[in-house]
């Protein structure tokens, strides 16, 4: 049973990759679309107040700076809105709101929500109030979410364009992604959850009289307004301290499914939009394939991990899967399946308690985004780390073979090189660096209240893999709502987005200025099952020789102890 | 601003090919792309945050007011629960939901899981009160305690597997189900505490028993509270406890 739930997943994300993936083209070429008689117009007097030309193009060097501003101006919103949030009227009262939003907790969820990455130091249901969950976080889940797709789609026409200066205008994409995109799609499955049962209330936090005698105070709120737009968005970040896993957050497996398909459908078929727009619809398939292979044997690995009860337990004869940390109704299937797609796609909406997987089970989440989550991925970024990737093995190949490396007919030239080379180190550094520093020093290890000996250092490399990858899912044994953690998560976070965006869409600007070279017999063709077993060696290769260090301190030497 | 004004300007050609605004100063860019920057993180926010959770306000809570207030669940006109989140049940007569690692336990106002490793030993063993830590209570029910407590309770043999579900946490601590396996453990126990036959709260539980939804996502599973209500619906307890002695629960 949970195979079929998992074949009927990656069946429709697959058979949803063309016709949205087709949809998506159109929507950023501004052809026509059955949403254009209400939105246009919409759209055309944001413009006039954005004061923006929409024909008027850009140079990916102004495409990255309108980036950066738009998502340093959305911070500093949310922060103010979180840091202030005491002088906001309603929600809940203020003695269940225990974890007090401090300024650097604020800075640190204001960051981590304009990045997509949504870490949840903060407690959800006692630390924030009502109209701060709105305007400060659910507008940044669109307002992130919309510029991660505009990213994407410019770094494809980077690709896709010869001999042009500009990859697009970043103030259409935005509110294109926001208005034909993310909006309808939130407005169409929020509907779906509260009908699952998803609350959608100002109310105070209820008072129950529970069948025992006791009182239970339930909290309420707007719910349903950030937990679809979390998801579609690649965000992650929850209403509730235990995100997915809260009922009132996920109430049913469907609800569950609904989440997942909601990450995984739109960086999919990015895929498609991909070898439309390059017009080598083969090579946008490879890509998809390659995610898809990596997907399953994560998932493969995860599901052999989880299913059964740790082995110290079986003196107790207990039987079922690994369920501590799990919800019943979502078993291990839609516990694992929610990891492996929460990880691979940068959304951290876990809906199950990593830390108490097996070591194996960790290794998985890790791992996937140590890789960078090629799989599918961030809304938008997700594709750029997966041709990013595939743009250095064709290097490595290319390399290998004494020719000029070419993708696409565009040749990876030595200052296209340097890119790569910065890209692909880029999350090592940061990650190995700032983990290092939290364990070797009086600073970082204060964090480790739960759990010790490699675990712990499990729990601080998957924190910051976390930020790096601007996921947010956590091992949440790790007290990361410290000073040390909240500022330096949040320096992830910012390398993570500024630093791989910069990169990509600088390599995006200077392909798109190439003109595209013709075919030869010596061009490595990157249609095959060939490549895509390259594209595959290289991701293992590069994420392997950069982490087993890691890997073997935490995981695998936990694995080994049992 | 004026359209037409814009629409002279010899730089904005889709195939801008002179380099145009790269090749100005960067403080130059900054400035002209400030003000775009500033009105829309202020209207998308605005979009997003008011105009998008007002409209699914206006089109979530007339077709779907029992779920949008919660899923709450009523006795006498008296809130009881909600039907999504669960409560603690200690009582035999009463089916027991899975233990909670929510505040002192399925506290709906601070949800959570343990987050202990498999390898952490508090997890299987459970830990003890340190004394010298003065009103802070450390005492931790492992796994090893639970299962030898629901053994206990439940009247089940060693050499009978206790489903894994009864004795492990959830996370969110609020699960609200249990496993149809450890449900059917602790039917002997609620029938004798009930004085009902086996076979009506057997087919309790049945009623109250949920598939897979759509025949394949999830596991099934037993809504507790509903199930429990309805017990106390068919065969009062006698020392049923009255509203108003109604108790916080201690620390949290």
């Amino acid at each position: 049973m949970r195979w079929l739930e998992y074949i009927v997943f990656l069946a429709l994300v697959i058979g949803l990759v063309k016709p949205v993936g087709l949809y998506l083209a159109r929507v950023f070429e501004r052809q026509p679309t059955f949403l254009d008689r209400a939105l246009c117009p919409v759209e055309t007097s944001l413009y006039r107040v954005f004061r923006i030309w929409p024909e008027r193009e850009m140079s990916a060097a102004v495409y990255i700076v309108c980036f950066i501003l738009f998502t340093v101006l959305g911070t500093i919103l949310s922060f103010a809105v979180l840091f202030l949030q005491a002088w906001l009227p309603g929600g809940p009262h203020d003695r269940y709101l225990t974890t007090p939003m401090t300024f650097d907790l604020a800075v640190n969820t204001a960051v981590s929500f304009a990045t997509t990455t949504t870490w949840q130091a903060y407690g959800g249901e006692s630390t924030l109030r009502y109209l701060a969950q709105v305007i400060g976080l659910v507008a940044q889940n669109f307002l992130a979410g919309a510029a991660g797709l505009a990213v994407g789609i410019a770094f494809i026409r980077g690709l896709a364009r010869q001999r042009s200066a500009t990859i697009g205008n970043f103030w259409v994409d935005l509110v294109r992604a926001t208005l034909w995109v993310l909006l309808p799609l939130s407005l169409i499955g929020s509907c779906a959850l509260v009908w699952q049962g998803v609350p959608l209330n100002l109310a105070p936090y209820t008072e129950a009289h529970t069948l025992e005698g006791q009182l239970q105070s339930i909290a309420q709120g707007p719910v349903a307004a950030l937990e679809f737009i979390k998801n579609l968005g690649t965000n992650g970040g929850g209403f509730f301290n235990a995100n997915g896993a809260h009922p009132y957050a996920n109430p049913t497996p469907l609800t569950n499914f609904l989440g997942l398909l909601a990450i995984a459908v739109l960086p999919a078929s990015l895929t498609f939009t991909f070898g439309f727009w390059t017009n080598r619809r083969r090579s946008g398939w490879v890509l998809l394939g390659v995610m898809v292979i990596i997907f399953t044997i994560g998932l493969a690995v995860c599901d052999l991990a989880e299913k059964s009860a740790p082995s110290n337990l079986n003196e107790l004869n207990v039987s079922g899967g690994n369920m501590e940390g799990k919800e019943l109704r979502f078993g291990v299937g839609g516990s694992v399946l929610a990891t492996v797609v929460t990880s691979n796609g940068a959304t951290g909406s876990y809906n199950s308690m990593i830390d108490s997987y097996k070591p194996v089970g960790v290794i998985v989440p890790l791992m996937n985004m140590l890789l960078g989550e090629v799989v599918f991925g961030g809304l938008g970024t997700g594709l750029q780390s997966m041709v990013m990737l595939a743009l250095v093995g064709v290097l490595l190949g290319g390399l290998m073979v004494g020719r000029t490396p070419e993708y696409l007919g565009k040749a990876i030239n030595p200052s296209e090189a340097k890119l790569l080379a910065l890209y692909a180190l880029a999350t090592p550094f940061v990650v190995l660096i700032l983990s290092s520093w939290a364990l070797s020093t009086e600073m970082g290890r204060p964090g480790l209240v739960t759990n010790t000996g490699p675990h712990a250092l499990s729990e601080v490399v998957f924190a910051y893999a976390s930020n790096m990858a601007n996921n947010g899912i956590t091992m949440a044994g790790l007290n990361a709502n410290s000073v040390f953690y909240n500022v330096t998560t949040a320096l992830a976070m910012l390398a993570g987005r500024f630093g791989l965006v910069a990169l990509a869409l600088a390599l995006a600007g200077r392909f798109a200025a190439q003109s595209r070279r013709p075919t030869t017999l010596g061009t490595l063709p990157s249609d095959t099952v060939v490549f895509g077993v390259l594209v595959l060696g290289t991701i293992v290769l590069v994420g392997a020789l950069s982490f087993l260090p890691a890997l073997v301190l935490g995981p695998i030497m936990e694995l080994l102890q049992s | 601003m004026n359209d037409s004004h814009q629409s002279s300007d010899p730089n904005q050609t889709l195939a801008d090919t002179s380099g145009g605004s790269a090749t100005k100063p960067f403080i130059v860019t900054l400035r002209e792309q400030l003000w775009p920057a500033l009105a829309s993180v202020l209207v998308l926010t605005l979009a997003a945050g008011g105009i998008f959770p007002l409209a699914l306000f206006a089109l979530a809570k007339p077709l779907f007011p029992s779920q949008s207030s919660g899923s709450l669940l009523t006795r006498e006109g008296v809130v009881v629960g909600s039907e999504l989140i669960g409560q603690n049940f200690t009582g035999p007569g009463y089916f027991h939901p899975r233990p909670s690692a929510a505040g002192a336990g399925y506290d709906a106002a601070s949800s959570g899981g343990t987050n202990l490793g498999p390898s952490n030993p508090k997890l299987k063993d459970g830990a003890t009160d340190n004394p010298k830590t003065a009103g802070v209570d450390e005492s931790f029910a492992g796994i090893r305690q639970s299962t030898e407590e629901y053994r206990k309770h439940n009247g089940v043999p060693p050499d009978v597997a206790v489903p894994i579900d009864a004795v492990t946490r959830s996370g969110s601590g609020l699960d609200p189900h249990i496993s149809p396996a450890n449900a059917a453990l602790q039917i002997a126990r609620v029938s004798r505490a009930r004085g009902l036959s086996t076979e009506v709260v057997r087919s309790l539980v049945a009623r109250h028993t949920q598939g897979r939804q759509l025949g394949f996502l999830g596991e099934p599973r037993v809504a507790v509270l509903p199930l429990n209500l309805e017990l106390d619906r068919t065969a009062p307890l006698l020392n049923r406890a009255s509203p108003q002695s109604a108790s916080r629960p201690e620390s949290r």
